[in-house]
């Protein structure tokens, strides 16, 4: 049953960048949400295979990338930093590779820590690999152990964020998002990724309790992600898109539920309305994430962050240095900003968050529905929810209904063909049942069931 | 008969209305391969109207659909009538991959254009692509990959298909991070940038056009 039953922020204004009503402090004095947005960078290799034969390029790789980013990061005087090492899959398939990996990053942050007083933290993500086998198995198994084994002595070394990109449900949703089915979209999140959630992220606090570090949250990365690129290019409706954003915040919240204190992972971007409902303090990525990924939504998902991610780059070698460095530099300059808003007093700090959200809301609904209002209605029709069924419903509506009333006032473009999309969709919600036993019966008989282990996610 | 309606049927994914019309066709004694020749202008229609951003992949999905149903009925007497598919394509995502969605509208759109394809799955290794070649002897094979640390997989892939003799088959890659570039490089016979464009690159690789 959901726990969050009121709003931690009820007034847009408050939900503002680098200020979160329950910030976490770090062993190394870093507090986020305190007060001050951190850069949050992530690196990965550039086009090569992870195998036992390439492993020491791959060690080589990461040295070079850690070296020059923490190098850059010393040099414009960041703060303090978050380095995320998200592992490729077979890093995680074999723990003693990731472990490898993770040995020359928390190296490198300690030495840096030691030469040059700089701050940092590594947030460890290993990679979800429970999906290599299809159907997954998705609470037993190598692949489930060694993740979990990657996650504990992760956390033993010393990263002191945990993090993952997990994709319970996904099984369905691939196929909901083809088909721009709104149910399916609400069985895959909503019925199948919040129990997988709540089985995963029980798993994940145990060890980060046992370790003494922080379970930070999780991503609907694979979801609503995977639905915002299919609307970048054009193969699905952006309105739709939006929508799914909006029911994803449902089945990433439940990290939260299950003891995640932030800050969330930066992919998702349904993460400025978990920190609405939970008060956690959240990753974000916008306008420097390009290098990873393309988004209508760069300027607004700033409005509320507390780190600043670049998602991802490869290390491959630009005009300006190799590509970590530069993003690195970008993200400094970035949070540079943020941070000389925040000191320059709450005046400053609103008329930034203004600029951020209204260069992007009017071109976009999926920038519409990220704006701190909206978050804000969205995450109320969540909280009120009896359960997690009706949260996704709710919040699919209070999505439709934001879009729908800012395209009715001249707020918000949408192109001709997305428009009947936003009555199927509306009509499609409005015709769930009610109660959520006979919405799970009625789409057992819908959805491929071939493609899940019924029994992995309580459906008998 | 006028089988534009049928056509038609297949372009707006009105499954019923499809498969009725090839019932009443096939009784009216049309010829089969007009039956299924007016379904792959339907399709191809459609594939058209998503590649100049008119409709979106739901709409494709439909109108597949449509085409399915149709087939149903008219399979069994394409067969009969020694009439099958012209071409067999394989298509899988790359061995370490696990996204499908970009595969998946692939194979919808070659099925579309009455090509018979054999869809491998996710993280599939070169060796189940040439146990497959082997077993169905494709004209064309469909790499597909997301990730830059998968791509190498792709070139593996080609090397042991090619290694094993497996020389005629025409080799089609496609995924985010592909580029026509890498596809040169690694030695592909082509490269196909979105689904849509999936069709023609396949049409023009084999020689001919089906519909």
């Amino acid at each position: 049953m959901p726990v969050f039953r009121n709003l931690a922020i009820t007034d847009a204004s408050d939900l503002l960048f680098g200020i979160a009503p329950k910030p976490l402090a770090l062993s190394n004095g870093m507090v986020i949400g305190g007060g001050m947005v951190y850069p949050e960078i992530n690196f990965t290799l550039p086009t090569m295979l992870v195998t036992q034969e390439t492993m020491p390029e791959v060690s080589r790789q990461y040295r070079e990338m850690i070296a020059g980013v923490l190098k850059r990061a010393v040099d414009l005087e960041v703060p303090g930093l978050i380095v995320e090492f998200e592992t490729l899959p077979p890093m995680t398939e074999n723990p003693d590779w990731g472990m490898e990996v993770t040995h020359i990053l928390l190296e490198a942050i300690h030495e840096h820590k030691v030469k040059h007083g700089l701050k940092a933290v590594l947030r460890m993500t290993p990679n979800d690999t429970r999906e290599m086998d299809r159907p997954p198995a998705m609470r037993s198994g190598s692949l489930w152990d060694n993740m979990l084994e990657l996650f504990d002595r992760s956390a033993a070394m010393g990263a002191e964020l945990l993090s993952i990109e997990s994709v319970g449900g996904k099984e369905v949703h691939d196929e909901a998002l083809q088909e721009c089915d709104i149910a399916k979209v609400i069985f895959a999140l909503c019925i199948m990724g919040v129990r997988d959630m709540e089985y995963l992220w029980s798993h994940i606090q145990e060890i980060a309790i046992r370790n003494r570090v922080h379970a930070a949250g999780d991503t609907a990365c694979g979801f609503a992600n995977t639905a915002m690129v299919l609307a970048e290019q054009r193969m699905i409706p952006r309105v739709f898109a939006a929508v799914v954003r909006c029911i994803s915040a449902v089945r990433s919240l439940v990290a939260y539920e299950r003891g995640a204190v932030g800050p969330g992972k930066d992919c998702g971007y349904e993460n400025v309305i978990l920190k609405a409902i939970t008060g956690y303090p959240m990753a974000m990525e916008g306008k420097s994430a390009a290098c990873a990924h393309l988004s209508s939504v760069g300027n607004v998902a700033g409005a509320a962050c507390d780190t600043w991610s670049n998602e991802s780059v490869q290390n491959v070698r630009l005009l300006g240095g190799m590509a970590p460095v530069c993003s690195m530099e970008q993200l400094a300059y970035d949070t540079r900003l943020f941070n000389q808003a925040l000191q320059d007093g709450p005046l400053a700090a609103s008329m930034l968050q203004r600029w951020l959200v209204k260069s992007d809301i009017h071109l976009d609904p999926q920038a519409l529905i990220l704006a701190p209002h909206s978050a804000i209605e969205i995450g109320e029709a969540i909280v009120e929810a009896p359960n997690h069924y009706r949260a996704g419903v709710g919040a699919g509506l209070a999505a439709i209904d934001l879009i729908s009333d800012a395209y009715r006032a001249g707020r918000l473009k949408l192109s001709d063909r997305e428009l009947p999309w936003l009555d199927q969709i509306r009509n499609a919600l409005y015709d769930l049942p009610e109660d959520e036993d006979s919405f799970i019966l009625g789409m057992m008989d819908v959805v491929d069931v071939s493609t899940f282990r019924a029994r992995d996610y309580e459906l008998y | 008969m006028d089988l534009n309606q049928l056509t038609e049927a297949i372009k707006t994914g009105n499954r019923k209305v499809a498969s009725q019309l090839t019932q009443e066709a096939l009784d009216a004694k049309t010829s089969p391969r007009s039956i299924l020749d007016a379904l792959i202008v339907g399709m191809d229609d459609i594939g058209a109207r998503f590649q100049r951003n008119e409709v979106f992949v739901p709409e494709m999905l439909i109108a597949a659909r449509a085409m399915k149903e149709s087939m149903i009925i008219l399979e069994p007497i394409l067969i009969a009538a020694g009439i099958r598919p012209e071409y067999t394509a394989l298509i899988g995502t790359v061995q370490g991959d696990l996204h499908d969605i970009g595969k998946n509208l692939v194979s919808m759109m070659w099925k579309g254009a009455n090509i018979n394809v054999i869809d491998l799955g996710t993280n599939v290794p070169p060796a189940k692509f040439v146990e497959a070649a082997r077993e169905h002897n494709p004209q064309i094979i469909g790499l597909s990959a997301l990730l830059t640390t998968t791509m190498p997989s792709m070139k593996a892939t080609i090397e042991e298909l090619r290694n094993a003799g497996i020389t005629d088959t025409k080799i089609i890659i496609g995924g985010a991070p592909i580029t026509q570039e890498y596809a040169n490089q690694i030695g592909a016979d082509a490269f196909a940038p979105d689904a849509a464009s999936a069709v023609e690159v396949a049409r023009k690789l084999v020689g001919s056009n089906p519909a």
